[in-house]
């Protein structure tokens, strides 16, 4: 999902090696886990496992930097949006996501980590973010499709996440999912708008979904068998289903939307199983995905020094804010003197 | 000041007219002033309040987790302090 790099197999090797538990430590871990298990909330200042406290870190930092980063393939076309209908939607999403990636970011700040060394990790290129976000947008019904694929997906695996053992993290996620709705039904009205327009029209809806279908099933992250954290996240209940599970439900719950679109999912191998009630799907490419996690999908470079572009550009505005207020400050201190 | 040293600010929001302030979140900002222009667009996009707090985060004096037990358990078993620890008989109305 937003977070999908943190089950990449690769990152193994970045955990520290063992090392001696001390029996007080021990004792600390039991009671952590007891509280876990009984779904009451982990706070901030609460004792933690330090595993605990660097997987949140990493996935909450992973997850602002994918709102962040995913503002740009949007962002392109605000400016070109065709009714201002469409523009103040557009406009009004994207301002949400900037908002999500704050209380992210802020969520994260609770465990002890500063903004300016998260904001650091994107630019300098350290930090992953969900690889859709490096897919280009070339046409408007790329809108169309984000919203409800990109946004549908997001949601599928962020409502379980309201109900994470972190405190802080699930309080933010619960402010998301509401706003999430939102992104999600506008892009498929945008989509139906199209479907049901001229035969162009329809041919740019279904062009989007043909490029956006298979970089949406790969939100959810490697397959059950590959991924390395699942066990460990699901008893410290930040993960509350695996990847495979939610990829399957988005599935079930997409098709039929498609199905009403008139369009055409890009899977030969696509049908629903009577038997199970669920719809079997085709494999997915990895290759793919794990060139986009290294760095090389066909919009990596260009995501990093956008984010780069606006830090630089923003300097003067940092600055200006910091010298108001301490004039600001001055003018108070010398009213009271 | 260097924008490292902005300080962090925990937001209060009033839902509407009547209620109390509730913390909503945080953010950093130059100043309380622009934290409270910064708390209106990040945490009131859908009306979501009437009145926001911005309280300096280093201002807040909090209890100590670890304190829980001998802090908030005496008040369990101080059952009669709670009006249903009382038997009244049935026939005795408003009350
Ligand atoms: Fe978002
Ligand atoms: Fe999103
Ligand atoms: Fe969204």
């Amino acid at each position: 999902m937003y977070t999908q790099g943190l089950d990449a197999k690769a990152e193994q090797g970045a955990q520290p090696s063992p090392r001696l538990v001390t029996e007080q430590e021990a004792a600390l871990q039991g009671r952590f886990q007891e509280r876990v298990d009984a779904e009451e909330k982990i706070e901030p200042r609460d004792w933690m496992p330090e595993g605990y406290r660097r997987t949140l870190v990493r996935q909450i930092s992973q997850h602002a930097h994918s709102e962040i980063v995913g503002m740009l393939p949007e962002g392109n076309w605000i400016t070109r949006a065709p009714t201002l209908r469409r523009k103040v939607a557009l406009l009004a999403k994207v301002q949400d996501e900037g908002g999500h990636g704050l209380y992210l970011y802020s969520a994260a700040e609770t465990l002890g980590v500063s903004r300016d060394e998260l904001v650091g990790q994107l630019l300098s290129g350290k930090a992953k973010y969900s690889s859709i976000f490096n897919y280009p947008t070339p046409t408007w019904a790329d809108i169309g499709a984000i919203g409800w694929l990109v946004d549908g997906a997001a949601i599928m695996n962020q409502v379980p996440l309201c109900r994470c053992s972190y405190g802080p993290y699930a309080r933010a996620m619960v402010r998301i999912c509401r706003e999430e709705s939102f992104h999600q039904r506008q892009g498929y009205e945008l989509m139906l708008a199209l479907a049901q327009g001229t035969p162009e029209q329809k041919r740019m809806a279904q062009d989007a979904l043909n490029r956006w279908w298979w970089p949406s099933l790969m939100m959810f992250g490697p397959s059950d068998d590959q991924s390395a954290h699942s066990a460990q996240n699901m008893a410290w209940k930040i993960k509350r289903f695996s990847n495979d599970e939610l990829r399957q439900r988005f599935v079930d719950a997409t098709v039929p939307q498609a199905e009403f679109l008139g369009l055409t999912i890009p899977d030969p191998e696509l049908r629903f199983n009577a038997g199970t009630g669920h719809y079997e799907f085709g494999a997915i490419d990895w290759t793919e995905f794990n060139e986009i996690l290294k760095g090389n999908g066909p919009c990596n470079r260009e995501r990093i020094e956008a984010r780069r572009k606006v830090w630089d550009d923003g300097a003067w505005v940092r600055e200006a804010a910091t010298a108001h207020a301490a004039k600001r400050k001055q003018r108070a201190l010398k009213k009271a003197g | 000041m260097d924008r490292k040293d902005w300080p962090l600010f925990e937001i209060f929001i009033r839902p509407k007219n009547g209620l109390s302030h509730k913390h909503v979140g945080s953010l950093h900002a130059a100043d309380a002033r622009m934290a409270l222009d910064n708390a209106r667009d990040v945490y009131t996009r859908r009306g979501e309040g009437v009145s926001i707090w911005a309280v300096p985060a280093a201002s807040i004096a909090a209890s100590d987790p670890t304190e829980k037990a001998s802090l908030f358990d005496p008040a369990d078993d101080k059952v009669y302090r709670h009006p249903t620890f009382y038997d009244i008989p049935a026939d005795v109305k408003n009350i």
